[in-house]
Formats: structure tokens, C-alpha cells, sequence
């Protein structure tokens, strides 16, 4: 490893901005996120950055490392090539505040917009439920979400065709088959995610998943069977009778 | 005159992680308005990062558990000078408020029969710890943040409160900026809830993020409130020490209880080494024993590796000390051997414990299935916090109330692993029960814009130093520095007394610093308004830490290594006096009622 590398990082705000390049020593072990915090202390205190953990829990550190929608403090500066200048710059699918730092507001307006979790009347007379450990764990996957919003970040719906209106995205996407296949959940929101979270936009191109830092499998196990449950639930008599019967 | 918006709540919860999400939930429900201030964005605060479990006598694994089991690990764990009448409530309470998370959509690991699953965990006689694998604390934030947002509360998100700002003795709201553009903000409401979580930045050495500056702590301070057992301050035995970067990142103690180990260079096993008087009955003296009871035995007494996080921390710093250290200056951790009793080893530890696995394979290249891992002590936690009614969670200042980490009292000198989740949700319920009560019996409070064009202009003051002086980091480096080494896990009167001349200079240093650009998200300027709370708390800590001439719990003085019994009846309390200065007095610990003191007599 050299022993100082450049960083090429994007300074701006919401009128504009551009990269500029900043060189500070670099050592084993390090991540893009310690550079960075190294380069704010020494050369640029006012330079924009989220983080809190600093361990991939709380997704607060997303950007584009090379071009890669990453969370800074889990990439290793072992894995990009140092004898270039490594570009860092904020999520592009979103406004830009300032630096590094975008506003994902919308996330948290769009969430409030999914029906919350509605449970069944408790199973036992102490007001407590029994579910199955298979049973949750299939749910639990989605829970590991840290909503670092990558996967918003990379969908092509959101990032080129601006979808903000019409598509909650495959975080939320996850969100609500996480709600719909809780095993205590008897909300209904299958008609609000064809209609206002529009499921349909997705076509599965799957880069989604290939950036969960948390390997969810976002497309494979929340969004497709998302989509058949929609399909199920909202779709003419004739063709739940066809179903009925193929499926015989 | 100052430029800024006004909101008005009728209460105001300032910090959005476990405590002041269940507080806001909770005032919400009893219909006041509620606004709460994040100083991050929603979710992201430091409960995302408790492992563990949320401890609880539910009785679901060990039916000889109850909440008078829990109540009295609680206070030997505390060293018996915690707030009885707070460890009893949290004891009583901690189920139910762990089987309303379920209701609100939580789904934590299971037994057989299907029920919540608990887990042991260090000082806890009984599996007692709710969890979902070992990222409890997200489960725990997610399921308050999904389910708060559809209680009406108003959410400012990346907001920072400055100073609290009075009506004559009560408290009559806050003044803060928003980070996005540095503009300011005015907050009048009757009551306000302090939930702003712990200290960690005034240490080199942390678990905790750049949130952990003492906000809470030091916004009470000034307005007046007593702080509380101060000088206990958590060192957890395991943080990871390699690489340089994430030196101090937790590496949660389910570790040991899934049955992991601790090991010097030589390769000894050095915990059973020391086990003090105090545990020597409930601590298994082999090996065997205290790897079945990690695997459910419940007639095995456990590992000496689970006795409490002060004394496990102490040990791993003699190892260290006496040349017998990993090769970072730490030592092992080791869960892989395992393998050794149990078929399917690997598989069982990266499904028990799958961020620790992620954490040490993409940060440290550490396979935790295959080789040990090298941990050292780390700050982690605060004990001590704003002195508060055990019922209410009111300080001494009218209206003004704190819960969680930021509020003393539940802990002691020690807390139990678990036992801060449960903490959180218990008198964070009642903070919103109790500050919703004490807002629907007042009147508004008058703003003083006085109070508040001073708050704003010594807001901006670094921006009006020459940027060309020393920055807020390099200060805030130095200021961490010497908390490390002279208040750190040993401390002695000598050293203390360096720390505080060292803290006096640093004083003038943090008025000194200079801050370039512009208000809109300037972390440097934030950085400089940090420092007044972290020389704050810093300075309560060190004059706590030098009133109390004992060892206990969390605080070590090799000065005074042993446990004084006189020093047992009071906690240590320190104020602000009329000159500015801080003012530390002993506070007796109130008798303890008959009954809980058979309780502990029965289950000790
Ligand atoms: S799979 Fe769907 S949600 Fe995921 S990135 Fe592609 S279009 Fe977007
Ligand atoms: S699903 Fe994965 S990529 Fe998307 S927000 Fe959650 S953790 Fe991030
Ligand atoms: S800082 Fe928390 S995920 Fe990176």
C-alpha cells in the first residue's frame, strides 16, 4: 500500500459544484470513511459527511466510491486501486445539500405512506402471541435493513426516470413485504402498491440487490413475491380461477 | 436580533434514539403535542448499535426467573448504590414493555414453543435477554421509529440543541440549529425530555459516534439540574483494537455468551484466574460447566468470562499490562473453538452472531468461525447522568425531564449488559407519561429573547475567530487524549488532578478555535459547538471521579483499590454555583423499604 493516496471529492451544493483533489496519508486497514475524516479534520473542516457508526449499522455513510454506490466505512482502501485519485461523491439519485450530503427526505415521507403493521388478536390470554422461528425468520431478512437507501440510489425507476411520484422504491418495496409476510400482520395494501407505491415500475433488473451492503435479496425474495401477492390479490375473477385451476 | 424560526410543542423530546422515541410514542398517546429533535436523521441513532438484547424476566427460557431475580442483579451489578425505587420499577416493567415492541411489529428470536427467546448474558443470574440475533438495537429503533410515525409527532431531523432556554426556575424550551443550513430554531414548550444518550466522544478510545458528546448531560448542567454518579463511567471489556480505524468498536459481549472465551498470549484461559468474592458462588470453576451453561444447562454455572463488564475490563488490562497481550495491545477473543464441542459449529456462530461475523471478516479480515479475535477495553457507556425522580424521570428543574443513558440512577456503579434497552423503553414510557402530565397542568412558558439572542450570538462566535487558528477537531483530539490517559479505566488523585489543569487550558483552547465557510452543514462548526459539552461533562466526570476515594463498579482508583463500605451511602452529586464553578457534594442514598431489601437478601 502507498503511503498517501488522493481522494478526489465532490464539493458543492444543490447550484452546483465539482471534484477536487485531496492527498493524505493513507495506512493498513483503513476505509474510504477514515480518509475522508482525515482530510476534513486536516484540510477541510467544513467538508459535508454523514456517518454515526462507523460499523455498517446505521446507514448513514452512503455514497459513490469509484462510481459504486458504497457505504464508506465498510470499504476498504485494500480494495480500490490507490495509484489513481478515488472519487467520492454523494448519491446521485438524490438532491444535493451539500458535499457529500444529500437530502433523503423523500424516503421518510414515502415510508410514512405505507400502511403500518396491523396485527391479529393476541394467541394467548396474556396478550402474547406464538410464531415459529422459520416463520420470522423469513421476515427478519428485511428487518436487517439499516435504510441506507443504495438500492434507491441505484434504481434506474428513481436515479434516471425520476419516478419520485409514483414509485416508493425497492427500499419500501421491502418494507411492505416485510409488513405483508409478518406472521401476525392482517393489514391489506396489495391495491396501494399497484396503485400509489407502484410496484409495476420494477422490472426486476435486480441491481438493487447486487448493492445491499446487508445481502438482502430485495428482488429474488421481497419484490417478486410482492408482485404475485398483488397479482393474486387485485386480479379479475377469471384469470384467480385460471390460477386455481393451473395450479391443480 | 437573532434570525430564527419558532415551533411550539407542549413537549419537546430532544433525541431520537431508544428513550426519546418511547417518550415521544408515549406522550403522543396521552394527546399532547410532541415535537422530537434528532441530532441525525431518524433511525440512525446509537441504539442501532446495541447487540445484545433487551433484558427482561419474562420467564420464557428459565421459569425460576422473576422480576425480583432481575431487580436484585440489577443492584449487585450496581454496587448497591443505584436508585432502588428505579431499579424496581425497571425490573417490574421491563416485560411488559418488551411484549408491546411484539405489538408494535417487533419479531425477536424464538423458543420452541414459540415464544421470545432470551439469551444469557453477563451478571444476569437467568437467560433473560430478548434479542434478534445481535441486532436487537436496530430491531428495538426500527419497530419505535415505524411505529412513532403514525402518532402525530412532528420529527426535526439533523437538528442540535445549543442550550435550553428558561422561565424564571422551569425550563421553557430549547434553541437549536438545523445542520442543513445552519439557520436557527426556537423551541417553546412546558416540558422538555432529555434522551440524548452518552459521553464516549470525551474518550480516545469509543464505542460510541460523533452524537455521544453529552449533550443531555450538559444542557441540565447549565440550566441548572444536578448531575449524578458521574465518576462511573463504563469501560466495556470488548472493543475491537485492530485496524487503527476502528479501535473501540463494540464487539458485543454475546460473544461470551454464545460461549467465546478470553485468552492472553500464553494461551490461558486468564478470567478464572480472579473471580471476586462477590461471584464466586454463581461462577463455575471449570471450563465444562461454563461452556453448558452457554449452551442452556441450566443447573451449570457460568463462565468467568460473563461477570461484569468492570471487572472483566480490568482483567484484560492486566493481561495487557503484565506483557501478556495480543499483538495490537489487546487480547483474544476466541469463539471458533467451539468447533471442538459442537457439530456445525461455523454455521451456528454466523447465525448467531452475524454482524460480529460481517464486522471482523470486511473490517479486519478476521474469519470469527476460524481464529480468535483481538479486543480490548472501550469506552462505552455513562452511568451517571442527570439526577432525576425515579417515578417521573423530572430533574430538579421543573419541566425539565431525562431518560435512558443521559439520566442517572437505574445503574449504579455498574450496569448489566441488557439491562440499557430495557432501560430505555421503561423511563422513556414514563418520561412521556409523566412530562405529558406536567404539560397538560401548565401554562405556557414565556420565551426570554434575551436569552435567546445570547444563545444565538455565542452560536456564531467561531465563525468570528480568525479561521486561521487551531480547528475544533484538533482540540477535540487533545481533549479526548487526556481524558483517555488520566480518567480513564485506573485513575489516581495525581493524574486527576493533571486532568483537570489540562482541561482548564483546553477551555481556552475550545474559545480560541476558528471555524472557515459558510452555517449550511459545516461539521467543523459543528464540531466547535460540541466542545462545550464534552469540557463540561469532561470536568464533571474528573471532579466526580476524585470526590469518590474508593474503587467501585466502573470507577478504579489504584489509590483507593478497594470497595470503602462508608462510600456505599451516598452518590455523588455536582452542581452549578452562582460564580459559574461546579460544585460537588455527597448525596445519602435514601433507606431502602424493608421488602425490597428482603428481596435481596433472598435472591443474592
Ligand atoms: S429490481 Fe426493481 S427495484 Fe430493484 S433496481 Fe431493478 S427496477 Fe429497481
Ligand atoms: S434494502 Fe439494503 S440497500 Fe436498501 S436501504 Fe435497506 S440496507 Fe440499504
Ligand atoms: S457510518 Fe454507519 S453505516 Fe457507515
Amino acid at each position: 500500500m502507498p503511503t498517501t493516496a488522493t481522494f478526489r471529492i465532490w464539493r458543492g451544493n444543490a447550484q452546483g459544484g465539482k471534484f477536487e483533489d485531496y492527498a493524505t496519508p493513507v495506512s493498513e486497514g483503513m476505509v474510504v470513511l477514515d480518509a475522508v475524516h482525515q482530510i476534513q479534520a486536516d484540510q477541510a473542516n467544513d467538508l459535508a459527511v454523514r456517518w454515526n457508526c462507523k460499523a455498517g449499522k446505521c446507514g448513514s455513510c452512503s455514497a459513490e466510491v469509484n462510481g459504486q454506490p458504497r457505504l464508506m466505512c465498510m470499504t476498504r482502501l485494500n480494495q480500490l486501486n490507490l495509484d489513481e485519485p478515488v472519487t467520492v461523491e454523494p448519491m446521485r439519485a438524490f438532491p444535493s445539500i451539500k458535499d457529500l450530503v444529500t437530502d433523503v427526505s423523500w424516503n421518510f415521507r414515502v415510508k410514512k405512506g405505507i400502511r403500518p403493521f396491523k396485527p391479529r388478536p393476541p394467541d394467548a390470554p396474556d396478550g402474547t402471541w406464538r410464531m415459529q422461528q422459520a416463520d420470522v425468520e423469513r421476515v427478519q431478512e428485511f428487518r436487517k435493513c439499516i435504510e441506507c437507501f443504495l438500492c434507491q440510489d441505484v434504481c434506474h425507476v428513481l436515479r434516471d426516470h425520476k419516478q419520485f411520484d409514483g414509485f416508493v422504491g425497492p427500499r419500501f418495496l421491502t418494507y411492505a413485504a416485510a409488513l405483508e409476510m409478518h406472521p401476525l400482520d392482517e393489514e391489506r395494501r396489495a391495491r396501494e402498491l399497484k396503485t400509489t407505491h407502484g410496484i409495476g415500475y420494477c422490472n426486476i433488473t435486480k441491481c438493487c440487490t447486487k448493492v445491499c451492503p446487508e445481502s438482502i435479496t430485495i428482488t429474488d425474495n421481497a419484490i417478486i413475491p410482492l408482485k404475485e401477492r398483488v397479482v393474486d390479490e387485485l386480479y379479475d375473477p377469471t384469470v384467480k380461477l385460471l390460477r386455481f385451476f393451473r395450479r391443480k | 436580533m437573532a434570525e430564527y424560526e419558532t415551533h411550539e410543542y407542549e413537549v419537546l423530546v430532544i433525541g431520537a434514539g431508544g428513550a426519546g422515541l418511547r417518550a415521544a410514542i408515549e406522550a403522543a398517546a396521552a394527546g399532547v403535542s410532541v415535537g422530537l429533535i434528532c441530532k441525525s436523521l431518524l433511525g440512525k441513532a446509537h441504539t442501532v448499535m446495541a447487540e445484545g438484547g433487551i433484558a427482561a424476566a419474562l420467564s420464557n427460557v428459565d421459569d425460576r426467573d422473576n422480576w425480583k431475580v432481575h431487580f436484585t442483579d440489577t443492584m449487585r451489578g450496581g454496587q448497591y448504590v443505584n436508585n432502588w425505587r428505579m431499579a424496581e420499577l425497571h425490573a417490574k416493567e421491563a416485560p411488559d414493555r418488551v411484549r408491546e415492541l411484539e405489538a408494535w411489529g417487533a419479531l425477536f428470536d424464538r423458543t420452541d414453543d414459540g415464544r421470545i427467546l432470551q439469551r444469557n448474558f453477563g451478571g444476569h443470574r437467568y437467560p433473560r435477554l430478548a434479542h434478534v440475533g445481535d441486532r436487537t438495537g436496530l430491531e428495538m429503533i426500527r419497530t419505535l421509529q415505524d411505529h412513532g410515525i403514525h402518532k402525530g409527532m412532528a420529527v426535526h431531523m439533523e437538528c442540535t440543541v445549543v442550550t435550553l432556554l428558561k422561565d424564571g426556575p422551569r425550563v421553557a424550551g430549547a434553541f437549536a440549529y438545523e445542520r442543513e443550513r445552519g439557520r436557527f430554531k426556537v423551541f417553546r414548550a412546558k416540558a422538555v425530555i432529555l434522551a440524548t444518550g452518552g459521553v464516549g466522544r470525551a474518550f480516545k478510545i469509543t464505542s460510541n459516534s460523533w452524537e455521544g458528546t453529552g449533550d443531555g448531560h450538559s444542557l441540565a448542567y447549565h440550566a441548572g439540574a444536578e448531575l449524578m454518579d458521574m465518576e462511573f463511567v463504563q469501560f466495556h471489556p470488548t472493543g475491537m483494537v485492530w485496524p487503527p480505524s476502528v479501535r473501540g468498536l463494540l464487539v458485543t459481549e454475546a460473544v461470551r455468551g454464545e460461549g467465546g472465551v478470553l485468552k492472553n498470549s500464553t494461551g490461558r484461559r486468564f478470567m478464572f484466574d480472579d473471580i471476586p468474592d462477590l461471584y464466586r458462588a454463581q461462577t463455575a470453576d471449570n471450563e465444562d460447566e461454563g461452556f453448558r451453561y452457554t449452551q442452556g444447562d441450566t443447573n451449570a454455572r457460568r463462565p468467568p468470562e460473563l461477570l461484569t463488564r468492570d471487572h472483566v475490563a480490568r482483567c484484560i488490562m492486566r493481561e495487557v499490562k503484565a506483557g501478556r497481550g495480543s499483538p495490537h495491545g489487546g487480547v483474544f477473543l476466541d469463539i471458533s473453538w467451539i468447533k471442538a464441542r459442537l457439530p456445525n459449529a461455523e454455521e451456528h456462530i454466523r447465525k448467531k452472531l452475524p454482524s460480529m461475523y460481517h464486522q471482523f471478516k470486511q473490517l479486519a479480515d478476521i474469519d470469527i468461525t476460524k481464529e480468535p479475535m483481538e479486543i480490548g477495553p472501550t469506552t462505552h457507556y455513562i452511568m451517571g447522568g442527570v439526577r432525576v425522580d425515579g417515578e417521573s424521570q423530572m430533574s430538579t428543574v421543573p419541566g425539565l425531564f431525562a431518560a435512558g443513558e443521559c439520566a442517572a440512577g437505574i445503574n449504579g456503579a455498574n450496569r448489566l449488559g441488557g439491562n440499557s434497552l430495557s432501560d430505555l423503553l421503561v423511563f422513556g414510557k414514563r418520561a412521556g407519561e409523566y412530562s405529558a402530565k406536567f404539560a397538560r397542568e401548565q401554562k405556557p412558558p414565556a420565551i426570554d429573547a434575551r436569552q435567546v439572542d445570547d444563545a444565538a450570538k455565542r452560536a456564531v462566535e467561531p465563525f468570528e475567530r480568525s479561521a486561521g487558528n487551531e480547528g475544533p477537531f484538533q482540540v477535540q483530539f487533545a481533549l479526548q487524549e487526556l481524558m483517555q490517559d488520566l480518567v480513564g479505566i485506573v485513575r489516581s488523585e495525581a493524574e486527576m488532578r493533571r486532568a483537570l489543569a489540562g482541561l482548564e487550558a483546553l477551555k481556552q483552547r475550545a474559545d480560541r478555535a476558528g471555524v472557515a465557510g459558510h452555517r449550511e452543514f459545516n461539521t467543523g462548526w459543528h464540531a466547535a459547538l460540541d466542545l462545550r459539552h464534552l469540557l463540561t461533562v469532561s470536568e464533571a466526570i474528573t471532579r466526580s471521579a476524585l470526590e469518590r476515594k474508593e474503587s467501585r463498579g466502573g470507577h478504579f482508583r489504584e489509590d483507593y483499590p478497594d470497595k470503602d463500605p462508608a462510600a456505599g451511602t451516598f452518590n455523588i452529586v455536582v452542581r452549578k454555583n452562582r460564580d459559574g464553578g461546579m460544585d460537588v457534594v455527597r448525596t445519602p442514598i435514601p433507606p431502602m423499604p424493608a421488602a425490597l431489601k428482603a428481596i435481596i437478601d433472598e435472591y443474592k
